[in-house]
């Protein structure tokens, strides 16, 4: 615990990638392999479940440093994250704890759900007493939740790569699905990710080492119990340049960019997986897609998007109809009416076995064309549908095409190079795929409340409240409609900050209603009615995209127009 | 509560729109509007300013008030030694925050108070340690009046900047470090290890350690960066660089080559702000009290009644209050210090207020 709450704090300290890979190899290469298996399952983005509630963590924090409710209030209002407040509060430490990471995790953390509360109180002041300022700080969001290290996955990808020996790709293929909960981290399974790679050559032999990958085809010795891997993604980037800069259009497979959850579909010996982009395994809650992985046959991995999508309807629904079938325990018939799934297939990633990541774009697409037309006849090919792609003579076209994406329910266009192979990641080494998404919504908006940020907008006032002009009764009155907290520079920040300070009007707990001065334009994604909130209206997304220091707070745009976004939208 | 202290006619400093003032001594400390007679506490820039006729300084910090305000009509008095002013006495006190940094203690028909101006208890070899003077009204700062502060020993904070100093030099990558140029940067530089590499710093920073050295105060040799060839980045490769917090971002540190970068400053305690400093390494060090220490400095004074000045005022208060003390505000305009150390990094930057419950 002591060596990996070091390495936490270290990752903490720097922003240097430099300095966050050797701290991660030194870790790794004296690590012992069950803490390792612990260690790289957090770092890889694994969270435990929140096991003390805050309310409780702040109340045996307060105690044990002699603090009313209010101070702890006020000095986590400064620091904007409760775990660090409490790794500061505490008086020093009585000792420090010599006990390993693993046995920390499954003796104490994982044990700590559901203990009757004076044995939690003990445990956590024992737990406290033998920790110092970055065991206390790691400890605290283990058990609280809301644990996150400051570390790329490809980081910790290639410290794993470096400390086996084994190369990154093969590492970063290994660890999809490495934090799903459903499986516990422990020594065999972290010997297996970092296991040197066999390769069988042509003539069945079994050669050893790294260069062997070039020469024939991969057999992992860690494959075995996993089966039903899926390819790390392959990520897309904001196009932030001209269309026109990326040269003919011929050079491009462009689709629509869909709203939806990116998911891989993976059939191997007889079996289906479908995983997440996030890397959760999300099998059971899709039957419409497993049905189609029943009947793909063997040794096939499709890339595409988990839509909600009516049977026979032109486009597909809003995404907010697929989340009752995440966020529900158990899927019912009713559940399964209401947001109805389909797959929609946009990428073949392996055919019959074999590995098409290094094959172009284009060869892939015409081999998962191919594949449907494969099936025709077969209950396979009524599943299986194929993002079409979108054809167009120039960027000019293209562009007005874009223009239609919210009438299509989509959101904007995806310019995938032909020649690209699928990479791992956001890489761009292997070609490049751009995703170009229609502008958002967006109105000039009232800073009205402010209350002070998280994370780097600690003790800032950051995160706002914006209301625009509501002329319903003949008076003009703001109307608080959305919060946002992203799109501002550090540099507009702090002025922000200073002007939110000097304005203040009253202050609610941690929130300041300041004089309405500064007015933003607003971004957001969507918009729908919302009987729930006082404006009628709910926005998806919102973020400032602009600080107006030209406009006044009279010019700022009404609910009126607000409300004709939703009326202008195709049902 | 009013939203400054009540003018009681016994009091012997009150808060006035251009700075504290002690009525029956007729004079001002630390005063934000040109006045006739001024008593500094200390030369940061947001308590000695330009434009006042008479100051009145503790004698060790007479060269850096010089080198900042030029040419003003300075009056200096060892620490301890006793003046009158109008009938009140008048006396100065370290205070532990920078070279000739004083409390300012008065005292007037038996009644004592004392102004704190900015201070700090943990040991600086730069200059007199905090002494503690026992009075009856105690006006105290706060810049870091939260229980979230709590300051490791200065030479813990020392050890870790020099590993990281030495991994850099081990590298061949310049180290260098910001932090506020009066005060900060000579603890700083009288605190490391010089004998890990040659050592440079910004122009900005050069005045004032030639006014501390001046003083008497032992620091490293120091070369000026400019001094060297803008192309000849190897001579920074073992280097430590100090720097103010302007030079962050600037042109000028290209001439380093591949540098690592870091931040020194009691703020830097806070993950959030050495997240928004965007430096490679934030180092704790401050020239103010921290949560403890503002503590065992009001308890050493004896005082019944407390004034907070400057930074989280309004916990401060209350918190007193709840400790059974009568305390309460004054609204000044200090703060300024940590508005450059911080870069707008938190409260002290806020006008103070002092709605308090």
């Amino acid at each position: 615990m002591k060596r990996f709450a070091a390495l936490y704090t270290a990752l903490d300290a720097t922003t240097s990638t430099h300095d966050k890979l050797e701290a991660l190899t030194t870790y790794f290469a004296a690590a012992a392999p069950e803490d390792a298996a612990w260690a790289s399952y957090f770092l890889a983005g694994g969270k435990p479940r929140q096991s003390v509630p805050t309310r409780i963590l702040r109340e045996i924090a307060c105690e044990r440093a002699g603090l009313p409710a209010w101070l702890f209030e006020e000095s986590y209002q400064a620091v904007g994250d409760l775990a660090e407040t409490i790794a500061h509060i505490l008086p020093p430490a009585q000792r420090i704890s010599e006990l390993g990471l693993t046995q920390w995790i499954e003796q104490r953390v994982l044990s700590l759900r559901g203990v009757e509360a004076d044995e939690l109180r003990t445990r956590l002041l024992g737990y406290w007493d033998e920790l110092d300022w970055g065991g206390r700080f790691l400890l605290t969001k283990l058990i609280g939740g809301g644990f996150r290290v400051g570390v790329a996955r490809q980081l910790v990808v290639r410290a794993l790569a470096e400390v086996a020996g084994v190369d990154h790709k093969r590492i970063a293929q290994r660890m999809v699905g490495w934090t799903d909960s459903q499986q516990k981290p422990d020594a065999a399974r972290y010997l297996r990710l970092i296991a040197p790679e066999t390769v069988s050559t042509a003539n069945g032999e079994v050669a050893n080492g790294a260069n062997a990958a070039e020469q024939g085809v991969l057999n992992d010795a860690a494959s075995d119990s996993d089966l039903g891997l899926p390819y790390p993604f392959f990520l897309a980037h904001p196009l932030q340049a001209e269309p026109q800069t990326l040269g003919d259009t011929h050079h491009w497979q462009i689709e629509w960019k869909w709203d939806g959850i990116r998911a891989q579909l993976v059939k191997r010996a007889g079996r289906v997986w479908l995983w997440s982009r996030g890397e959760d395994l999300i099998t059971a809650r899709f039957p419409e897609v497993t049905a189609l992985g029943d009947a793909l046959p063997d040794g096939f991995v499709l890339d595409g998007e988990i839509l909600a999508w009516e049977p026979d309807a032109l486009a597909p629904l809003p995404f907010a109809r697929l989340q009752p079938r995440i966020a529900r325990k158990t899927l019912t018939k009713k559940i399964l009416a209401d947001s109805p799934a389909t797959f929609l297939a946009y990428d073949l990633l392996e055919a019959n076995g074999n590995d098409l990541r290094m094959t172009p774009l284009a060869e892939r697409r015409a081999q998962l064309e191919a594949l449907a037309v494969s099936l025709d006849g077969t209950l396979a090919r009524d599943l299986l549908r194929v993002s079409p792609r979108v054809e167009a003579p120039d960027w000019a076209t293209l562009a007005r095409l874009r223009e239609e994406s919210r009438a299509r329910g989509v959101e904007g266009l995806m310019l995938k190079e032909r020649q690209s192979m699928y990479g791992v990641g956001r890489t761009k080494a292997s070609g490049t795929w751009w995703k170009w998404k229609i502008d958002p919504y967006a109105v000039d908006a009232v800073l009205v409340y402010a209350q002070r940020g998280h994370g780097r907008r600690a003790s800032l006032y950051t995160d706002f409240t914006f209301a625009v002009w509501d002329e319903a009764d003949g008076v003009r009155t703001l109307v608080p409609f959305a919060k946002a907290y992203s799109g501002l520079t550090d540099e507009e920040m702090r002025q922000v900050d200073a002007i939110v300070r000097k304005t203040t009007i009253e202050k609610f707990g941690p929130v300041r209603s300041v004089t309405p001065t500064l007015v933003f334009e607003i971004g957001f994604e969507g918009i729908q009615a919302s009987p729930r909130h006082k404006s009628g209206i709910a926005v998806r997304f919102p973020r400032m995209l602009r600080w107006r220091t030209d406009k006044r707070i009279e010019e700022a745009d009404s609910l009126a127009m607000l409300k004709g976004f939703i009326d202008n939208r195709p049902a | 509560m009013p939203p400054n202290e009540s003018l009681s006619t016994e009091d012997l400093i009150v808060a006035r729109p251009d700075g504290l003032y002690c009525p029956p001594g007729d004079f001002y400390i630390d005063p934000w509007q040109p006045v006739d007679r001024a008593v500094i506490t200390h030369a940061h820039s947001d308590h000695a300013r330009w434009g006042h006729t008479h100051y009145l300084a503790a004698q060790p910090g007479a060269g850096v008030l010089l080198s900042r305000l030029p040419d003003i009509e300075l009056q200096t008095a060892a620490y301890g030694e006793r003046l009158d002013i109008n009938g009140v006495t008048v006396s100065l006190h370290p205070a532990g925050h920078v070279l000739g940094s004083a409390q300012v203690r008065v005292e007037y028909h038996g009644r004592v108070w004392v102004a704190s101006g900015d201070y700090k208890l943990d040991p600086d070899p730069t200059c007199a340690p905090f002494e503690p003077v026992r009075c009856h009204t105690f006006i105290t700062e706060s810049t870091f009046g939260l229980p979230i502060y709590r300051w490791e020993p200065p030479q813990t904070v020392f050890d870790s900047i020099d590993s990281w100093w030495r991994h850099n030099a081990a590298e061949g990558r310049a180290s260098v470090l910001f932090c506020y140029s009066f005060g900060k940067a000579q603890h700083l530089l009288a605190g490391i290890d010089a004998a890990i590499g040659p050592i440079f710093c910004h122009g900005a920073l050069d005045p004032i350690n030639r006014a501390y050295i001046a003083a008497g105060v032992e620091l490293p040799p120091v070369r000026l960066a400019n001094e060297v060839a803008a192309k000849d980045k190897a001579a920074f490769k073992q280097a430590l660089i100090v720097a103010p917090p302007s030079a962050q971002g600037s042109p000028w540190l290209k001439r380093f080559g591949d540098y690592s970068d870091a931040f020194a400053s009691g703020w830097m305690r806070l993950r959030g702000a050495r997240r928004r400093r965007g430096v490679d390494r934030g180092f704790v060090l401050s020239d103010h009290a921290d949560w403890p220490g503002l503590h065992t400095a009001i308890r050493e004074t004896g005082a019944e009644r407390v004034i907070v000045t400057h930074g989280q005022v309004e916990p401060m208060v209350r918190w007193l209050r709840e400790q059974g003390l009568e305390a309460g505000a004054f609204t000044t305009q200090y703060g300024d210090d940590a508005l450059e150390e911080a870069a707008g990094a938190a409260e002290a930057v806020a006008p103070v207020t002092s709605d308090l419950p």
